[in-house]
C-alpha cells in the first residue's frame, strides 16, 4: 500500500464541515445584544425564537427544496401544545418544549406521510391545505384552543424551577438563545452529514437521486419530521415567553412571512434565518409603530425587488461583493 | 320535509351564486398556471382591484352600476399588461419559489395600497335598485341580485367557452397549453399570446371581483383572505383547463355553503379535507392531463 | 449458455393504445458490450426506464443476475448493481463535480442516511470520488459547480456519477448525444476502457459509435425487437437497412 501525498482538492472538500470563525458571530452578537439593549430583551427573545422557526424552514426549503406555504402549522401545533399544558397546570417550560417538539414532529411525520409523495405544485398546495385545515380545527375547537380569542389562562412556571420569566425578558432571552443554539447544533450537524448532502441532491435533481439508489421519500420524510419538530420547539418558545397563543400562530400568512424572512437572509445557507429574521423583525418593530399600513407595502416591494434582482438575499449579496473583492485582489 | 327541501334549494341557490364568483375569479389563474406554468398567488389582486374600481366609480363618481362594471374590468385588463411584461415575464421558467415570493410581494403591496386609498374596512356595496329586493320564481322568492349574479355568470361562462372553442385566439391558447414548443414552432406568437391570455384572465377576475362584491366583500386583505379558495378551485379543477375549474367551483361553492349551513361548528374544515383527498387521489386535479 | 447479467421476459408497456414495449425478450450477458439501436420513437428510452424501474411494466419480468426484480423499486435495483446515464444530463447542477460523484458513492456504501458524522470525515469516499474523476480526466474541475462546465465535460460527469455506483450492469442512454464531434472521442475512450466485469448496454443513434463499441446489437422497432446479432449480421440485414437506414435517409 502506498499512501498518496495529501491531495489539496480532497483535503479542501473534506474540510467543509469545520467551523469557520465567522460562525461565532451570531452568538457573539446575541451575548453582546443582551448587554447593549436591556430594554428590548422581550423583543429579542421573540426574534431568537422566530429565528429557530426560520432555521427549520431553511432545512426543508433551502436544503431539501420543498416549497412550503404551511410551515406555521407545526409552529402553531408546538405553541398550542406548550400553551395548553401551561393552562392546565403543567407550566414547566422544559416539559412544554419537549412535548411541543414531539407533538409537532408527530404532526409533521403524519402529514409528511401523506403529502410528500406529491411533487411540485401539488406539494405546495398540500402544505397550504394542511395548514388551513389545522387552523380551522384550532379555530373551531374552542374548548381546547380558545378559538379566535386565543388560549386563556397560561401559567408558565420558572425554567427548571429556578429562573422565573421576568418583565424585562431576561430569562426569556437566555432561554430562547439556548434553545436556538441547540437547534443550530442539530441543523448544522444535519446539513454537513451525508444525509444533509443527499438532501441537496434531492433539491438539485430528484430523478437522478432515484437513479443512484436513494430512497427519496424516506429522506424527505425524515427531514420534514425533524424540521416540523424544530418549528414546534420555536412555537413553544414563543408561547412560554410571551404567555400567549393566538390563531395567527398557525396561519398561512405567518407561513408566508417566515418564508419571506428566510429569503431575505438567503436560503440554503443555514444562516439565512439568523440574518433575515432579526432584520425583518427589528425593521417591523421600528416602522410599523410609525405606520403599519406602509409596512406591508415596503415589505412587498422589497420582496419583488429581491426576487427579480437579488435572489440570494442579503447573504448572497455579501457573497457576491466578497468574490468581487477577492478577484480584484488576485489581479 | 318542506323545510328540508327549502334548505336544499337555498343551499343550491346561494352555492351556485358563490360558485359563479369563484369561477370567474379563478379561471384566469388556471390559464396562467397551466399556460405559463406560473404559480401566481397574486391573482386575487386583480379581482379586488376590479371591485375597488367599481365601487369608486359607483359611489364616488356616480357612474351607474351597468357602466361601472365594464369600465372597472377594462381598467384592470389594461393595468395587467405592464405587470405581465415587467414583473411576470422575467420569471417565466424561474423556480416555483421565486414565483411564489414575487407574487406574495404583490399581495402584500395590494393590502397596503387598498388600505391607503380605501381605508381598512370593507367597501359598502348596494345593488342597483332594479336588482335589489326579492325575485318571485313560482312559489319561492330569491334575492334578486344573486339571481342576476347566477344569470350573468352563466352567460359569461357560455361566452367564454364558446369564445375559446370557436376563435383563433382560443385555439392558440389551447395549443399553447398542450405543447408550448409545438405552438411556437407553428408560428404562434406566444409572447403576445401570454400577454393577451394574462389580460383576459385578469379581466375575468375583475369581473368576478366587482360582480361578486356582495358575496366576497371588497377589503384590503381580499387577495390574501380568499387566496386558498382560488387555489383550491384551480388545483382541484386541473391546471390549464377551462371547464375543470367550473366543476371545482360548483363543488366548492355548493359544498362550502352546505357545510357552513348544516355543520357550522366545523367551518371550512371538511372543504379542506376534501381538497386534500382530491389532490392525493388526482394530483393534477379532476380534469388535469396526466 | 452464457450467464445473463440482465434479462427481460415478455416485457410489455402500454400507454392506452400505444405499446412502447411489446413482448421484449432481451438478454445482456455478463461483461457484454451490447448496443440497442432503433429509429426515433422505437421505445429505447422507455425500455431503459422499464429496466431501471422508473416505469412500471404492464406485464412481463425484469431479472438482474437471475433474480426477478420486477417488483423492486429503483433504489433496490441500484443496490443490485444496476446503473444508468440519461440522454439529457440529469446532474446536480448547482453542486460541485466532486460532490456529484461523492453523492453516488456515499449512496452505494450505504451510509448516505447517516445524519450524525460529517460527510467530510469519510475521507476514503472522497478519495475514491476524486480518483474516478482523475480516471475520466475531469479532476481539474472537481470543485467547480457542474453548471459551469462545458457540455462535453458535463457528459463525462454524467457517466462518472453512474460509475460511482460501481455497477455490474450499466445502461448508457446516448452517451455522446449533443457533444461536439471533437469531444465525442474522449467519451468513447472512457467507455472503451470500462472494466470487463461491467455488462454494458449502449442506447445509441450514432452508428459509428455503435460499430466501434458494440459486439452485439439489438434493433428495436415500434417497441418490439426486430433482430439481434453481431455488428456484421446487423449491417447486412436487409430489414434493418430498410427500417433503420431508411429512417436516417429521411432525416437528411
Amino acid at each position: 500500500m502506498t499512501t498518496k501525498p495529501e491531495n489539496d482538492v480532497v483535503a479542501r472538500f473534506a474540510r467543509r464541515h469545520r467551523l469557520h470563525a465567522m460562525e461565532a458571530l451570531p452568538w457573539l452578537l446575541i451575548v453582546v445584544g443582551f448587554f447593549l439593549f436591556p430594554d428590548y430583551l422581550a423583543l429579542g427573545a421573540q426574534i431568537l425564537a422566530t429565528t429557530l422557526f426560520g432555521l427549520s424552514v431553511d432545512l426543508v426549503l433551502g436544503y431539501a427544496g420543498i416549497v412550503t406555504l404551511g410551515h406555521a402549522a407545526f409552529f402553531g401545533v408546538g405553541a398550542y401544545t406548550a400553551g395548553y399544558l401551561a393552562a392546565h397546570g403543567m407550566g414547566a417550560p422544559i416539559i412544554g418544549l419537549i412535548a411541543a417538539t414531539a407533538m409537532a414532529g408527530a404532526v409533521g411525520l403524519l402529514s409528511g406521510l401523506i403529502i410528500l409523495r406529491a411533487q411540485g405544485l401539488s406539494i405546495l398546495m398540500l402544505t397550504l391545505v394542511v395548514c388551513v385545515m389545522l387552523q380551522e380545527a384550532a379555530n373551531k375547537a374552542t374548548s381546547i384552543t380558545g378559538g379566535a380569542d386565543g388560549l386563556q389562562g397560561m401559567q408558565v412556571s420558572p425554567v427548571l424551577g429556578l429562573f422565573r420569566f421576568d418583565l424585562y425578558g431576561k430569562t426569556a432571552y437566555w432561554y430562547a438563545a439556548i434553545v436556538l443554539f441547540l437547534g443550530w447544533v442539530v441543523a448544522r450537524t444535519l446539513v454537513h452529514s451525508p444525509f444533509g448532502r443527499s438532501l441537496t441532491g434531492i433539491r438539485e435533481n430528484v430523478a437522478r437521486m432515484h437513479a443512484i439508489g436513494t430512497p427519496v421519500f424516506g429522506r424527505l420524510l425524515t427531514i420534514y419530521t425533524i424540521s416540523a419538530a424544530m418549528a414546534g420547539a420555536a412555537g413553544a418558545l414563543i408561547a412560554d415567553t410571551t404567555g400567549l397563543v393566538a390563531l395567527n400562530a398557525i396561519s398561512v400568512d405567518f407561513s408566508g412571512l417566515i418564508l419571506v424572512m428566510v429569503i431575505f437572509g438567503g436560503v440554503g445557507r443555514l444562516y439565512g434565518a439568523f440574518v433575515g429574521v432579526p432584520l425583518y423583525m427589528i425593521a417591523q418593530d421600528r416602522f410599523s409603530q410609525i405606520d403599519p399600513t406602509y409596512w406591508y407595502f415596503w415589505i412587498g416591494l422589497l420582496l419583488v425587488v429581491v426576487v427579480l434582482f437579488a435572489r440570494g438575499g442579503v447573504l448572497g449579496l455579501i457573497d457576491m461583493v466578497w468574490q468581487r473583492v477577492q478577484r480584484r485582489r488576485k489581479r | 320535509m318542506d323545510s328540508a327541501l327549502s334548505a336544499a334549494i337555498s343551499i343550491a341557490f346561494h352555492g351556485t351564486a358563490f360558485a359563479m364568483v369563484l369561477y370567474l375569479v379563478s379561471v384566469g389563474l388556471s390559464v396562467t398556471m397551466g399556460l405559463m406554468g406560473f404559480v401566481n398567488l397574486a391573482h386575487g389582486v386583480f379581482a379586488v382591484a376590479g371591485g375597488y374600481f367599481m365601487t369608486t366609480l359607483i359611489f364616488r363618481l356616480g357612474v351607474p352600476f351597468y357602466l361601472a362594471v365594464p369600465l372597472a374590468t377594462l381598467a384592470v385588463a389594461l393595468l395587467s399588461v405592464p405587470l405581465e411584461r415587467f414583473l411576470y415575464r422575467p420569471l417565466y421558467g424561474a423556480s416555483d419559489l421565486d414565483q411564489v415570493l414575487m407574487t406574495m410581494g404583490l399581495v402584500f403591496m395590494s393590502v397596503a395600497v387598498g388600505k391607503y386609498f380605501w381605508g381598512p374596512t370593507a367597501q359598502p356595496f348596494y345593488p342597483p335598485s332594479a336588482l335589489s329586493g326579492q325575485l318571485q320564481f313560482g312559489l319561492r322568492s330569491f334575492p334578486a341580485y344573486r339571481s342576476f349574479l347566477i344569470g350573468s355568470g352563466a352567460a359569461l361562462v357560455t361566452l367564454l367557452w364558446l369564445g375559446l372553442d370557436r376563435t383563433r385566439f382560443g385555439a392558440q391558447i389551447r395549443a399553447a397549453v398542450d405543447n408550448r414548443q409545438m405552438a411556437q414552432s407553428v408560428g404562434i406568437n406566444t409572447s403576445r399570446l401570454f400577454t393577451l391570455a394574462f389580460a383576459l384572465g385578469s379581466a375575468l377576475a375583475a369581473l368576478g371581483g366587482s360582480l361578486g362584491a356582495e358575496i366576497m366583500a371588497i377589503s384590503p386583505s381580499y387577495a390574501l383572505d380568499h387566496l386558498v379558495y382560488f387555489l383550491i378551485v384551480v388545483a382541484v379543477g386541473g391546471l390549464g383547463t377551462i371547464r375543470g375549474p367550473f366543476v371545482a367551483a360548483m363543488l366548492l361553492g355548493i359544498s362550502d355553503t352546505a357545510f357552513k349551513y348544516l355543520l357550522p361548528e366545523f367551518g371550512a374544515f371538511f372543504i379542506y379535507a376534501l381538497t386534500m383527498a382530491v389532490l392525493l387521489w388526482k394530483p393534477r386535479g379532476l380534469f388535469g392531463q396526466a | 449458455m452464457t450467464e445473463l447479467a440482465l434479462e427481460t421476459r415478455a416485457l410489455c408497456k402500454n400507454f392506452g393504445a400505444l405499446a412502447v414495449a411489446n413482448e421484449i425478450n432481451f438478454g445482456l450477458a455478463v461483461g457484454a458490450r451490447h448496443a440497442l439501436i432503433g429509429p426515433n420513437g422505437a421505445g429505447k428510452t422507455s425500455f431503459v426506464n422499464l429496466v431501471t424501474g422508473a416505469l412500471a411494466p404492464s406485464s412481463g419480468h425484469v431479472l438482474l443476475d437471475g433474480h426477478d426484480v420486477t417488483r423492486l423499486s429503483q433504489a433496490h435495483r441500484v443496490k443490485r448493481g444496476l446503473a444508468r446515464t440519461f440522454q439529457i444530463n440529469q446532474l446536480f447542477r448547482g453542486l460541485t463535480v466532486l460532490e456529484n460523484v461523492t453523492l453516488a458513492i456515499t449512496e452505494r456504501h450505504g451510509f448516505a442516511g447517516d445524519f450524525l458524522r460529517p460527510a467530510g470525515r469519510r475521507r476514503a469516499v472522497i478519495e475514491e470520488a476524486y480518483a474516478l474523476l482523475e480516471r475520466l480526466g475531469i479532476a481539474d474541475e472537481a470543485l467547480r459547480p457542474v453548471k459551469e462546465l462545458a457540455y462535453g465535460r458535463q457528459r463525462l460527469v454524467e457517466i462518472a456519477v453512474a460509475l460511482g455506483l460501481d455497477p455490474k450492469v450499466l445502461l448508457l442512454d446516448e452517451p455522446a448525444a449533443g457533444v461536439p464531434s471533437g469531444e465525442a472521442g474522449t467519451i468513447i475512450d472512457v467507455i472503451e476502457q470500462l472494466g470487463a466485469d461491467i455488462a454494458l448496454l449502449i442506447i445509441e443513434h450514432d452508428m459509428d459509435l455503435v460499430f466501434r463499441l458494440a459486439r452485439r446489437i439489438t434493433v428495436l422497432v415500434q417497441g418490439a425487437i426486430l433482430v439481434e446479432g453481431t455488428p456484421q449480421e446487423i449491417g447486412a440485414d436487409p430489414r434493418v437497412r430498410e427500417v433503420y437506414l431508411g429512417e436516417r435517409v429521411h432525416h437528411r
